[in-house]
């Protein structure tokens, strides 16, 4: 029996597979793609795209500094007064093209210095970490209205499902596997053992569809992707970028005419407390991989990319001035990127308070003076149409005074 | 006569999953088997394949020293570019041996032991205490840090537990330690570059001791780091050499930031490295502490939300043993809670691995034949957390659909490999006792093969969860 029939069985009925349950979005969005990238760790913005024009810069950031556009490894030119790490060749790319945002400090509300907190306002969308069990990224998609065709809305990329994604909304989690599939009348089975457990009914049927969706797209991307029956293999090619896997099949699951429409996975990496380095070393390295893997996102994307955008956000920044390891220690303001091809890009968003000693945080970090959720609202809004009422309520609770960012997504 | 769901708790929830004949071993007396896996010293691994700390340390500081030559090499032959693109020797190559030797070593330990229940305990210190083999260095280290700073501590008091973790090399190298160097020290004022790191006493008291809500505030993590500093690795080699035997804890004055410090609401005037135990022994006497741990320990052995009075009555052994842990662990087994629901809590992949292990009775194979493998395959590679709150414990964050697929699989290759051999219909009541429900039972009966029946066993609900 060919799996996509015995999905439709009745004896997977009970297993509530997402194939027979269909989801979409209202017309205006339902060619939109969304990639949210988590950046855990704390991204050091000030290196990812350093204030090259500010007077303090150089000496407060010492041997982490990046020299001015033009220089030996200089960083790569965005305006007069930021410039892009010189390990974002891509970026720089996309910013000439009108097809990135560079948002500087930046942050979420979170004051504090816990990653782990970090993370858990950042994903949750709340205001206090521990408030909520679910993402503000899920309850943006329970504010959309229900439709007739497609799988799961969204699907995490990698063994389990963050918490950016959790909530009343069933989403789907995938990664490749090297090991053998189960035959289908196994699975039938194993569907009805879990007949009477509603989560294990549901992740299963959440597994099949995505496995379903990997094949589909595997069969159907032109290139040589053939892959096994559960899986896509990658390329063999010479220095894959640590991204190059899952970049791939964000994009294959994103051009899938019955897959999810966001995509959400992880980096990490980013917790530079020692040897950070500056133009060269650990951080540029993370920038390198970073890169790579967002120019194979929107190569593989083909078409799709047109309506595609990817946000890539952390839980806060690093300090200012460099630490007595070489490094950076938890910080503030940061960045966040916003790039696609439905990004009205190829500009700075950024209201620069200065890195003078007057101007820090609590004399060590970069102020933050532009609220994370504005730019999160302006994406939410604009490219996938979630209402202004669900923004200031449910998706990002007691935020009615963030006004959301506008332009950020062509017309 | 003891309620036998009580029996399949004791093995499968706080030990690693009953072996086949252990449920009838323990069914006269369960909480009597778990208390009197508490006496005595723990058990430690003794392995002649396993390098020690300092052997490590050592070969750490060889590639060290190895990437600083080749890049004064460079540096000479073509400037500070030309240094900056020198790859550095493999850290892979070099410790990935040292690393599966660990993980095979640790994993066969989990199989055998018939004290299930420490072996859990010292996984769960293990990951209180996390480090993490994402940092390259490590990757040679995790394993004797979890040996030697770990294991021999689970079964005294808390205290020295505190001690042995935050002073041995692994956790000194992965917060960042042992080149911390106080504002007012010796060596700021002389070794260009040298400066304060907060990564360790930040985590001392958010995630090891106090607790992210045991209040403590910026200043006080300041404050603790300058305590601190100083507390560094003996080292042979370059501009840091000095000190004690290498690759063992050293305090190195030199680094230390002078004078009194406030941490918590408390002046320590001690000088040298007494400053910072005095400062850890309170901490770990905090009331704050006891809660943390407690929660901790309630949210692994019973179930991901414990309930309040669990968790008070945990912290209040914790308080008025002053830390003695098996007294703790003893209320632990003593919560009514514990033995309210059988199966409440997700295995995590690690848990899974293990009791499959323990089910089937299997080897772990021997080292270059991948077996550690299965724990990244299933999501949760040893000793790899993401951060240093270490892995996770609740079943959100394990129970994912591609994660469950994989879990399938491997117990379908079980199932090939040892269907023929293995009869589910009579392993299930040994590994799952009185939780098994009619349904699996019937499933197995009805299966279509050996192969099937014992894929349909190891992919069970009851399997699935402790």
């Amino acid at each position: 029996m060919k799996r996509r029939e015995f999905l439709g069985s009745a004896a997977l009925a009970t297993a509530g597979s997402l194939l027979t349950r269909r989801v979409v979005f209202a017309d205006t969005a339902g060619q939109s793609r969304l990639v949210v990238i988590v950046m855990r760790g704390a991204v050091d913005g000030l290196s990812a795209v350093p204030p090259v024009g500010d007077p303090d810069y150089v000496k407060l950031r010492g041997a982490l500094a990046i020299a001015t556009p033009g220089a030996a490894d200089g960083a790569l030119k965005l305006d007069g007064l930021f410039g892009l790490h010189p390990a974002f060749s891509f970026l720089q790319q996309s910013y000439v093209a009108r097809e990135l945002v560079v948002c500087h400090a930046v942050a979420s509300g979170y004051r504090e210095r816990s990653h782990f907190d970090g993370q858990n306002v950042l994903e949750s969308g709340g205001v206090m970490p521990g408030t909520l069990d679910t993402g503000w990224l899920n309850r943006a998609l329970d504010s959309l209205p229900r439709g007739a065709t497609g799988g799961a809305p969204a699907v995490a990329l990698g063994a389990n499902v963050p918490l950016l994604l959790r909530g009343p909304v069933d989403v789907t989690s995938w990664s490749p596997t090297r090991l053998t599939a189960v035959d289908d009348d196994s699975l039938q089975r194993v569907a009805e053992l879990y007949a009477g457990d509603p989560l294990l009914s549901k992740r299963l049927g959440e597994a099949l569809a995505a496995d379903a969706i990997a094949r589909g797209t595997a069969e159907g991307l032109a290139g040589g992707m053939s892959g096994d029956a559960t899986g896509m293999k990658p390329p063999a090619r010479a220095n894959r970028s640590r991204y190059d896997e899952v970049a791939r099949a964000a994009a294959g699951f994103l051009r899938h005419d019955h897959g999810p429409r966001l995509a959400v996975f992880d980096t990490t990496g980013w917790d530079t407390h020692a040897n950070e380095g500056g133009a060269r070393g650990q951080l540029a390295q993370r920038f390198l991989e970073l890169d790579a893997g967002l120019r194979t996102l929107k190569e593989q994307s083909g078409p799709a990319w047109r309506n595609t955008a990817v946000i890539a956000i952390t839980e806060f920044g690093r300090t200012a001035a460099v630490n007595g390891t070489g490094g950076s220690d938890h910080g503030t303001g940061t960045v966040a990127l916003l790039l696609g091809g439905a990004v009205n890009g190829g500009r700075m968003l950024a209201d620069w308070p200065g890195l003078s000693q007057r101007a820090l945080y609590q004399q060590r970090d970069l102020a933050p003076t532009l609220d994370l959720r504005a730019v999160l609202k302006g994406v939410l809004a604009d490219h996938m149409g979630v209402p202004q009422h669900a923004l200031d309520d449910e998706v990002f609770p007691d935020s009615g005074t963030i006004r959301p960012v506008r332009d950020l997504i062509r017309a | 006569m003891r309620d036998p769901v009580v029996v399949a708790i004791a093995a499968n929830r706080f030990g690693l999953g009953a072996r086949p004949g252990e449920l009838d071993h323990i069914a006269p007396d369960p909480h009597g088997w778990l208390t009197a896996q508490l006496e005595g010293p723990a058990p430690l691994i003794a392995d002649p394949a396993l390098h020690d700390t300092v052997y490590v340390v050592s070969m750490i500081e060889e590639t060290r020293k190895m990437n600083r030559d080749a890049r004064a090499h460079a540096m000479k032959a073509g400037g500070a570019m030309a240094a900056a693109d020198v790859g550095g020797v493999n850290n892979g190559a070099i410790f990935g041996p040292q690393y599966t030797a660990e993980v095979l070593a640790r994993l066969q330990q989990g199989a055998t032991t018939e004290r299930p229940f420490v072996e859990r305990i010292v996984q769960f210190w293990s990951n209180h205490f996390a480090v993490s083999v994402d940092k390259g260095d490590l990757a040679g280290l995790a394993g004797c840090y979890e040996r030697e700073a770990i294991r021999p501590y689970v079964l005294g008091h808390f205290s020295e537990l505190l001690l042995a973790a935050e002073t041995h090399p692994a956790m000194l190298m992965y917060l960042d330690n042992f080149r911390s160097a106080g504002p007012q020290s010796a060596a700021a004022s002389h070794i260009r570059h040298a400066g304060i790191n907060e990564n360790l006493a930040r985590e001392i008291l958010e995630l090891h001791t106090l607790g992210v809500d045991g209040g403590y505030s910026q200043a006080d993590v300041i404050a603790f780091a300058r305590v601190i500093s100083g507390w560094s690795i003996g080292t042979a080699e370059g501009g840091f050499a000095g000190g004690g035997l290498p690759g063992t804890f050293d305090f190195r004055s030199n680094l230390h930031e002078p004078g009194a410090q406030q941490v918590d609401g408390r002046v320590y005037e001690q000088a040298g490295q007494a400053q910072g135990r005095a400062v850890l022994d309170d901490l770990a006497r905090n009331p704050a502490t006891a809660h943390h741990i407690a929660t901790k320990l309630a949210r692994h052995f019973i179930a991901d939300e414990p309930g309040d009075d669990t968790v008070r009555g945990i912290a209040r052994s914790f308080i008025d043993s002053k830390g003695h842990l098996p007294t703790v662990y003893r209320s632990v087994v003593s919560q009514a809670q514990a033995w309210e629901q059988p199966l409440p809590k997700y295995k995590t992949p690690s848990d899974y691995v293990f009791s499959m292990y323990r089910a089937l009775q299997l080897p772990a194979t021997p080292p270059g034949k991948g077996a550690q493998g299965i724990f990244d395959t299933l999501g949760q590679r040893t000793w790899m957390p993401a951060s240093p709150a270490g892995y996770p414990d609740r079943s959100a964050d394990w129970d994912g659909g591609s994660a469950l697929m994989k879990r399938l699989q491997w117990a379908g290759q079980m199932g090939r490999r040892f269907g023929a051999t293995l009869d589910a219909r009579q392993l299930a009541p040994q590994l799952l006792g009185a939780t098994l429900t009619a349904a699996t039972r019937t499933a197995l009966d009805r299966a279509a093969s050996g192969a099937q029946a014992l894929l349909l066993l190891l992919a069970s609900p009851e399997f699935l969860h402790r």
